[in-house]
């Protein structure tokens, strides 16, 4: 039986000979959900401010069996040198959301499987409610599965996603999940980036049980053309702490939403993170953090530095259930405009059904400030490069929340190797 | 025709609020090399203005007059050809530059004027041992090297800092914005000190204050009074004595 036969129209039809070949029930009932609700448009309030029109634009065929290892070693070699430290950090490299075991470098401390032999679609995802995860559930085919055991410090694993396309625009689906048991610590630093057209569209399922740390930091270099929709689940437990961070750099369309469940008391979320953008670029960070437990603390600052036509979108919701007393909430998204036609859509959202609360959250918008440039221009410094210090050092006060030094190292060398010889002044 | 800065009939006006104020009305002003010149005047004289148009501050606009530096004309470059060409303003309410690290931005500022100026670019160990000797003996704290421009700084301190920007830029010409607002005795002297060990034979400084204090340290070669945007009366250091025990009242009767 096929759920999809009835409707494979519109721009399910890009997709249509794949998702006509499915096996097994999650991903027979994903396909359904996504032919009854199809992909979202802008009449959907989750997606308003970010189209999916550029999606609708081309075919998706599978991803080819072999790759140019040497466009992979390039993009990799890319990503390692941005920082001496990387190389040396374990790594699990996935090219067009394979496993690429041969550009691979294993960690020890940690459980590792594979999606590919163990699918494992874990229990946060919610194929019926949003399009993009059924649509990851029906065609998923790899994904790194990592589990550090309780009580142990799993240190650093990179998880780097390589696109690589040809001539014909591919698209891959990759499920990934993240198990910090309890007491447990991991430092998890995501990189996507690529060449030629492609759509990634990864789901990552994280459980951080009681007492464990996840230090997550998501650097997103996707190639020009790439679309990059990423959906993340995190449920936090009693005293774990979430922390992430995303810097968002590349691609045609970027989204990256988090969806972060309170679940215990005393957990800490934090979602926060900077956008650079420039161009026709669209980035967007969404996020819906969900306190469903007391005395949980939330975190969101994300900075965007908008230049040419490029267009950032954030939206932050935190919903504080009735049972979640004493939330401590905080929520902050800043940009700065460097061009006319640059654009910033911000919704910030709080939610609130307990009493006993304390969440704040604000805005701002605005373009360089002339007094500051003017100050660094009369020490000598010529213009562009006075903006470009302005700049980078509005990013780097997001920048500088990430807590793990490596990873904090790591985005700004990204930043200063994208923009080099702007102003960079480390 | 002067060798050095040469101020000429200079008017300028801002755009405030969608209103239009003419600010300078005609400033005659020439400073030779070597020399410390200060000028006093009432709030709203034109002081500050005037060290802002010869900075190069694009909010005013000169309708009228030249500005000569080296021969060159000055009110023609960039900001940052200025602080090439010698000159520095310390600003009277130094700016805040979140984010930005100060030993960077000092470093960035100095390898920047050394570029135009054709000098080698200074490296991260070479630039650190020399800016940490100016700051010393400008008894500034270690730790102000490493905090982000101005943030967080007391009055003084970002005083101390704009002197130090000057140490490190080694101009030709400075012109001192109100440094001594806001310091007690002590501040004061080190300020003055700084500038003191910058003086020789080819520095010049303009001094905007309205203390006679600062120049008990700063002996200046000549004061004058500014007044409606004018340059009203020029000379010698007894002038400033004059004016701080009799304040300016005497010398506005006597041009109105």
């Amino acid at each position: 039986m096929n759920a999809l036969s009835k409707d494979m129209s519109g721009p399910l039809a890009l997709f249509a000979n794949r998702l006509n070949t499915l096996a097994g029930p999650e991903r027979q009932a994903a396909a359904g959900a996504l032919a009854r609700t199809g992909l979202p448009d802008r009449k959907s309030e989750a997606w308003h401010y970010t189209a999916l029109r550029a999606l609708g634009k081309q075919d998706y065929a599978a991803p080819p069996a072999q790759v140019d290892d040497g466009a992979v070693r390039t993009l990799l070699d890319g990503v390692l040198c941005a920082h001496p430290a990387m190389a040396g950090l374990p790594r699990v490299v996935f090219v067009n959301g394979r496993h690429a075991p041969a550009f691979s470098a294993l960690p020890d401390d940690v459980d590792l499987a594979f999606f590919a032999q163990a699918p494992r679609f874990g229990l946060q995802a919610a194929p019926d409610r949003d399009p993009l995860v059924a649509l990851n559930t029906a065609l998923a085919e790899d994904g790194l599965y990592v589990r550090v055991p309780a009580g142990v410090d799993g240190g650093h694993v990179m998880l780097v996603s390589l696109g690589v396309a040809g001539a014909e625009p591919v698209s891959f689906h990759p499920r990934h999940t993240v198990v910090v048991e309890k007491e447990a610590h991991l430092r998890l630093i995501c990189v996507q980036a690529g060449q030629g057209a492609y759509f990634h569209n990864p789901v990552t399922d994280i459980v951080v049980e009681d007492g464990a740390t996840l230090e997550h930091v998501t650097v997103q270099t996707e190639a020009a053309q790439a679309i990059s929709l990423g959906t993340l689940y995190a449920h936090v437990g009693h005293q774990s702490v979430y922390d992430s961070f995303v810097l968002g750099l590349g691609g045609q369309l970027a989204r990256h939403e988090v969806h972060a469940r309170l679940g215990a008391t005393r957990g800490v979320v934090h979602v926060n993170g900077a956008q650079r953008l420039a161009g026709q670029q669209v980035g967007d960070i969404t996020s819906v953090i969900t306190h469903v437990a007391s005395d949980c603390t939330s975190r969101q600052t994300v900075r965007n530095v908008l230049d040419g036509h490029a267009r950032g979108v954030f939206q932050g919701k935190v919903l504080v259930e009735r049972i979640a007393q004493k939330t401590d909430g905080y929520q902050m998204n800043q940009a700065l405009l460097l061009s006319p036609d640059a654009e910033i859509d911000a919704k910030p959202e709080l939610e609130i059904y307990a009493d006993d609360v304390r969440c704040s959250h604000g805005a701002t918008v605005g373009a360089l400030d002339d007094d500051q440039l003017f100050y660094l221009r009369s020490r000598g410094i010529p213009e562009h490069e006075a903006r470009q210090i302005l700049i980078d050092a509005f990013l780097d006060e997001a920048i500088a929340l990430v807590t793990d030094a490596t990873a904090q190292t790591f985005c700004r060398a990204v930043l200063a190797a994208r923009f080099a010889g702007k102003g960079d002044v480390a | 025709m002067s060798q050095f800065l040469e101020i000429s009939g200079l008017c300028a006006r801002i755009d405030a609020d969608g209103q239009e104020k003419q600010i300078l009305r005609g400033v005659d002003l020439s400073i030779p090399p070597g020399e410390v010149h200060v000028i006093m005047g009432p709030n709203g004289s034109g002081k500050s203005t005037l060290s802002y148009v010869l900075a190069g501050r694009e909010d005013y606009e000169v309708t009228a007059g030249t500005a000569t530096f080296h021969g060159q004309d000055l009110l023609a470059m960039e900001p940052e050809e200025r602080a090439a060409a010698g000159l520095f303003l310390a600003f009277q309410s130094p700016i805040e530059l979140p984010g930005v690290n100060n030993a960077n931005f000092l470093r960035t500022a100095v390898n920047a004027v050394r570029r135009a100026r054709g000098q080698d670019e200074l490296d991260a160990v070479a630039f650190l041992k020399m800016a940490r000797e100016a700051a010393k003996a400008l008894s500034m704290a270690p730790d102000m090297l490493k905090r982000n421009v101005n943030v967080g700084f007391s009055g003084g301190e970002k005083k101390r800092n704009e002197v130090l920007q000057m140490t490190l830029l080694q101009p030709t010409f400075a012109i001192l914005d109100e440094t001594d607002s806001g310091l007690d005795v002590d501040a004061l002297r080190i300020v003055a000190e700084g500038v003191n060990r910058l003086r020789a034979p080819t520095f010049s400084a303009l001094v905007i204050t309205h203390h006679q204090k600062l120049l008990d340290y700063l002996v200046p070669d000549r004061i004058h009074v500014m007044a409606r945007g004018r340059i009203i009366l020029s000379g010698g250091p007894e002038l400033a004595r004059q004016i701080d025990q009799e304040g300016y009242t005497k010398f506005l009767a006597e041009v109105a």
